[in-house]
């Protein structure tokens, strides 16, 4: 009967939301539409949908500009062939330059793929609109195609002069003048006048202060991953100085809890994990250089230095223990142990991933698409690929490691190093000895060769160590080593390292980075939504010496992150993804965000820093039903405190990593990761609704609250839901809340014998538990802000 | 500057439209009903699945048995005499060709020939060949076709398995799985589109291991990671309601924190919100549905006596079988199984034949019982491994007894069902059963098959992840079109 219910309901809801939304449908058809990030599925098959978008009135820009119009277009459709891979380059042809854009053509060297000013006689015109299959650009067995509006842009690009400009995130950031604005009195840092002058040209306005509850919520998850208590959501409520916030950004910076969560996002990106990752998945031991990180990240350690201690701390001059620890950074690649494989070829698979990773993370290119070829997009040979992989390629390392075996090169840490000089590993009682996986050039003898089609038995020409050109010259005078590298990381004509870093801090805190695509800074990636923002925060975190608290201070005491995250539904459909920021994102805890808050909300989270990774609650099974029988066969939970860590020191296992963390989007650590998916999906409503870590959160929460607190069922409800949701019920709210108490109270007695009642938990408990978890599964308890 | 803002502009509002599932084509509040469907993700290209199928589909639904650890060909399907004759015998240069061995049998100094201890005959009107290990399935040949000319690139377990899901050898890419569920959506509104079920056989149980990623969604949204359906009480991980909790009782909450998030809504208008009630309305359902998929009470024995006794142990591989048949029949679009135990390097004699036989007869059930169904029509049915093993013995070879090493240049799989030819058998291999001499088919070809079968071109169906459109086939495959019906 219910389930009927249910789909009737919901029926009705759909139709009461589309509605609306129909009538937006209606109304798009009068909006400028462009279709250039149009990709993917069958989208050859579209020609007639989108000419019917071209007919609907799409507004080309007065002026047509080369990155953010045409570049997209001719990245996207034509440089697969006429691009930066010269292994496939058609008729000798590329748009990637600005000397092969603009190059004589054909035969007889007489025509041109661009004449400035005139279209007429441009061949890329003629080509793009022929209907011939066999000139048509791009040709039909690309399954590519351009749509009228993008055959408009390059037209008219070309006949507004085809003025030409470099990729954007190859030249070097400048600090401009911060905007004036018409309403200074509402910024509170220079972040806010590049977002309000950006407001200001859109016809639109920054959104009322959030309410002191939801800030505080927000500002304590986005910094700690841990909710607000109540003692201190009263207290920042109560504090009417003029500095209450500010204060509590600085004793959230301060707390130990910061470096935990900061180090959640590191661990992603550097593919940390506590186990091997192929076939039989062997347990490792990499946890000491996780509490490296987490220490390092609350000592707020310069960035520039966080880095160069992880690429090349082992050849600092005079190394210490704690400078080779943290290169643990490049060996947390997966490696194996099956038989039977070819040592050479894992061996050059963990080298390309240290490469891979540290282009990704410090560079945001995917320089991992240079390794069977040229770069389809980015101008990035397979040569320079090799020269940069070079530097990871001198450690005397394994391939196939042996079962029980510590892959070399690794350091020993015995309690005597952690009480002399490690003191930030938290080493138990119970374990005398563990080998940490480093770096070394131990083979510096080593060659590198180019490897054809990315195979490591096919080696070509050798090749000496080398970065990207495009990104930033190597200077004679950087050591052609790994500590070289990290100098040129942080040299100040490099491109891309502060911004790349910066972004993805304005990731963390505002949801979506500037480039929203903040794994890939390249031709194809997104272009960022505040260009000058964005390089005003790359230089100034450079001359502030790299100093990261200083930069997320400086980024949630915006006035454009205090912002409520209330929207209109005019400002919804004017901005849905909330790319200019007239409000606050309404974003979603993490999934370790969302049992730590479980866990923090209700009493039992243990807070302890670091050790080795912990075993909480697991359905049972999951690793003996896929396990050969070799290495990790059986989860068994820990007892005791290791129940109730934070979820970032939860034991991980590749092949089978936690199920509640991977539902909530947590990535998978087989690789460089730097941007979670954000999804909701049916598993997720059932992890909140019966996980019994969830359950034993709310049944702890209910017996906390009543044996202490109030004494009505109004005034423990407005209790369990402040933990929860940061803020207090309405009245009409607590009335819904404590309508379905009354109703479990009396479904206990109705439907349970004696025997159960007797056996479990009490009526009030009972009541209470069902009601707290009800309430961990609003919408509210996993929304930061 | 006005022109990047109405750049990012355009693309929010479209961005909107999408989020809302009401796409360009407006194929409605689908996704809204339907948590599972495809429309819901949140990449740009996911409003154009509504572009899919490409054109009429053949299979709608497809059942993928994924025979573990490489099973022989040699003592399966492609029967060999010569190797009878030659057994004993080193393996000709001539014939390994410099072929790449695995570190396990690189140091042998012989490569001794072996030929099957199992006789081989034909059945059927196709007169295909079929060993003595597969009596069952001997009976249903006239329905499947054969593909003796399998071969791959990687001869290590998991590169070879990863390869065969996801179309590269090295994890993070989608399972096939969820390619399908990405593309094409969900046929149902209770269950999810992409399934998984595991088996462990009884030849060598603890012999390789599975990995997750196998069903794992890669770069796509997380909507379409295959999910397991487990034995025991809770056969999705977190369905079972706590312990002492009524159905009204959950019921009942799920309407107060609809109410309340709906109240959330009118204040803060985020649409993700409705979003999240269509979750929980789903989850609800299938707390239902899954049960009752799961619940083979209703089977009547002789169903139970097709598929074999082993169909009432749950966790089985007959079981399974019974199992996807339940889920094709409730509209699943993937259901993927997973057997392990194929890895025969020592004591495949012995080991082989009880690994058979915890298969042999729950897939010819599967096939007739979806035939009889009129199910077979558009469903496909998979079955293989992720590669072949060689025709000499790894270890020493006596008179009763050899193992046989991992082998990429030649195997056998089978297909049955929608829009294959049945009674057919593709390709052959040389008369050492180690190279192909003809119609060799690459697993990259086999994707672009099945994906053909579902209505979808290969080299169209792509995905954009970090600037680049990734396929399923990556950058090869062909459909074979000899295949089909």
């Amino acid at each position: 009967m219910s389930n009927k219910q249910g789909n009737k309901k919901s029926g009705i809801l759909i139709l009461y939301f589309a509605i609306p939304f129909i009538i937006v449908l209606l109304v798009k058809y009068s909006i400028s539409m462009s279709r250039d990030q149009y990709q993917g599925l069958g989208e050859n098959s579209a020609g007639s949908e989108k000419e019917q978008l071209a007919d609907m009135g799409m507004k080309l820009p007065d002026t047509v500009d080369f990155i953010f119009h045409v570049k997209p277009i001719l990245s996207d459709r034509c440089y697969l062939c006429h691009g930066p891979d010269e292994g496939t380059r058609e008729a000798g042809l590329r748009f990637d330059t600005k000397e092969g854009a603009f190059a004589a053509i054909g035969e007889h060297l007489d025509k041109y793929a661009i004449v400035p000013g005139d279209a007429a006689s441009s061949r890329l015109v003629f080509k793009i609109n022929s209907t011939d299959p066999e000139q048509i650009m791009p040709p039909p067995d690309s399954n590519l195609t351009l749509s009228e509006y993008e055959k408009q842009i390059l037209t008219k690009w070309i006949e507004q002069g085809a003025v030409w400009k470099d990729h954007w995130s190859f030249v070097p950031p400048k600090k401009k003048e911060v905007p004036s604005i018409s309403n200074p009195e509402w910024a509170s840092n220079e972040i806010d006048y590049f977002i309000a002058k950006r407001l200001e040209q859109e016809g639109l306005a920054p959104s009322e202060k959030a309410t002191k509850e939801k800030l505080i919520r927000k500002v304590y998850f986005d910094l700690t991953g841990l909710p607000p208590s109540i003692e201190e959501i009263d207290t920042f409520i109560n504090d009417k100085d003029a500095n209450a916030y500010e204060k509590v950004v600085d004793h959230l910076l301060a707390s130990p809890a910061y470096g935990e969560h900061m180090a959640s996002g590191w661990l992603d990106l550097s593919r940390y994990a506590d186990t091997h990752g192929y076939q039989d998945d062997l347990e490792r031991v990499m946890w000491p250089w996780r509490d490296w990180v987490i220490s390092a990240i609350n000592r707020n350690m310069p960035y520039n230095q966080f880095v160069k201690w992880q690429l090349a701390g082992d050849l600092l001059p005079d190394a210490t223990l704690e400078q080779i620890v943290a290169t643990g950074f490049n060996r947390n690649h997966k490696i194996t142990q099956e038989g039977g494989v070819i040592d050479e070829e894992y061996r050059v698979e963990y080298v390309k991933d240290r490469a891979n990773t540290t282009a990704k993370a410090l560079m945001g290119l995917t320089m991992e698409c240079a390794q069977c070829h040229d770069h389809k997009y980015d101008p990035i040979s397979q040569k320079e690929y090799y020269g940069f992989y070079g530097f990871f390629n001198k450690v005397n390392e394994k391939g196939r490691i042996d079962y029980n075996e510590i892959p070399e090169p690794n350091v020993k840490i015995t309690p005597k190093e952690v009480k002399e000089t490690l003191s930030f590993i938290n080493l138990p009682d119970s374990i005398k000895e563990v080998r940490l996986m480093v770096m070394k050039d131990d083979a510096p003898d080593r060659k590198t060769h180019i490897l054809k089609r990315g195979q490591y038995d096919a080696p070509s020409e050798e090749v000496s160590l080398s970065t990207p050109e495009v990104v930033f010259v190597y200077s004679d005078s950087l050591p052609k080593n790994r500590l070289g590298l990290a100098d040129w990381f942080f040299s100040e004509g490099n491109t891309l390292t502060s911004r790349v870093a910066v972004n993805r801090m304005w990731q963390h805190i505002f949801g979506v980075g500037i480039v929203s695509t903040s794994d890939d800074f390249g031709n194809q990636g997104a272009l960022p939504s505040h260009p000058d923002l964005l390089d005003w925060l790359a230089v100034t975190f450079r001359e502030d010496g790299w100093d990261v608290k200083k930069m997320y201070k400086r980024m949630v005491m915006s006035s454009t992150y205090q912002q409520t995250s209330k929207v209109t539904p005019q400002l919804l459909e004017a901005d849905p993804d909330n790319v200019l920021l007239a409000r606050s994102s309404r974003s979603k805890l993490t999934a370790e965000m969302i049992r730590d808050n479980a866990l923090a909300v209700s009493g039992l989270l243990v807070n302890k820093i670091g050790g080795p990774s912990v075993k909480p609650y697991q359905p049972p099974g999951l690793w003996a039903e896929t396990t050969s029988g070799q290495g990790l066969t059986k989860y068994i939970p820990d007892t005791g405190e290791n129940l109730y860590r934070r979820s970032l020191y939860t034991f991980w296992k590749r092949t089978v990593p936690p199920p509640s963390m991977m539902t909530f989007d947590a990535p998978t650590r087989d690789f460089c990761e730097v941007k979670r998916q954000k999804t909701s999906t049916p598993l997720q409503a059932l992890v909140m609704l019966n996980d019994p870590q969830l359950i034993e959160a709310a049944e702890h929460l209910a017996m906390n609250t009543l044996e202490n607190e109030a004494t009505t069922d109004e005034e423990r409800v407005k209790t369990i839901f402040r933990k929860i949701t940061s803020r207090f019920p309405e009245e009409n709210e607590i009335d819904e809340l404590v309508q379905y108490l009354e109703y479990v109270k009396d479904s206990y007695d109705t439907t349970n014998s004696d025997v159960t009642k007797a056996e479990g938990p009490s009526k009030d408990v009972y009541a209470y538990t069902v009601l707290t978890s009800m309430i961990f599964n609003l919408d509210e308890a996993i929304i930061k802000g | 500057m006005e022109e990047l803002s109405q750049h990012f502009i355009n693309n929010n509002r479209r961005h909107f439209l999408k989020k809302m599932g009401l796409g360009i084509g407006g194929i409605a509040a689908a996704s809204l009903l339907d948590p599972f469907s495809s429309v819901a993700g949140s990449n740009p290209a996911d409003e154009l699945a509504l572009k899919l199928p490409h054109f009429a589909p053949k299979a709608k639904r497809v059942i993928y048995l994924f025979q573990s650890g490489g099973p022989s060909q040699l003592e399966l399907f492609d029967y060999k005499p010569l190797l009878d004759k030659l057994r004993g015998e080193d393996l000709p240069d001539s014939v390994r060709n410099g072929q790449r061995l695995t570190g396990m049998t690189s140091g042998q100094d012989k490569f001794p020939l072996v030929g099957s201890n199992f006789k081989f005959d034909q059945y059927g009107q196709s007169r295909a060949w079929v060993s003595s290990l597969m009596p069952y399935t001997a009976k249903v040949v006239d329905e499947l076709c054969f593909i003796k000319s399998m071969h791959t690139e990687a001869i290590n377990h998991d590169p070879a398995i990863t390869f065969f899901q996801t179309g590269s050898q090295q994890a993070g890419r989608p399972s096939m799985g969820s390619w399908m569920s990405y593309g094409l959506g969900s046929l149902n509104e209770n269950l999810p589109t992409f399934t998984v079920l595991l088996s462990r056989g009884t030849g060598r149980p603890f012999s390789q291991p599975l990995y997750s990623r196998l069903w794992g969604n890669g770069f796509l949204s997380s909507l379409h990671q295959g999910v397991q359906f487990r034995s025991g009480k809770d056969p999705v991980l977190y369905l079972k309601d706590p312990e002492g909790m009524s159905r009204s009782e959950r019921r009942k909450m799920l309407d107060h924190i609809n109410e309340l998030n709906q109240k959330q809504e009118a204040e803060f208008g985020d649409p993700e919100i409705n979003s999240r009630i269509a979750q929980y309305e789903m989850a609800y359902r299938m707390q239902t549905s899954v049960p009752d998929t799961m619940n083979i009470d209703d089977e009547p024995e002789h169903i139970i006596q097709m598929y074999g006794m082993d169909a009432l142990t749950p966790g089985t591989y007959a079981a399974n079988c019974l199992l996807a048949r339940r889920m094709v029949e409730r509209d699943v679009r993937f259901v993927q199984l997973y057997h392990m135990g194929w890895d025969q390097h020592f004591d495949l004699p012995s080991q082989i034949e009880k690994q058979a036989k915890d298969i042999d007869q729950a897939t010819a059930a599967l096939i007739m019982d979806l035939k009889q169904r009129g199910l077979l029509e558009d469903t496909l049915v998979i079955w293989g491994g992720e590669f072949g093993r060689t025709n000499y013995s790894q270890g020493v070879l006596t008179e009763t007894n050899y193992g046989r090493d991992h082998h990429p240049k030649c195997f056998t799989m089978f297909m049955a069902g929608g829009g294959v030819k049945p009674g057919f058998t593709y390709g052959e291999t040389d008369d050492f059963g180690y190279n192909i001499v003809k119609d060799p088919v690459h697993v990259h070809d086999l994707q672009a098959t099945v994906m053909h079968l579902m209505g979808v071109d290969h080299t169209k169906f792509t995905y954009k992840h970090q600037g680049r459109r990734f396929r399923l086939t990556d950058v090869s495959g062909h459909v074979v079109h000899d295949l089909l019906s």
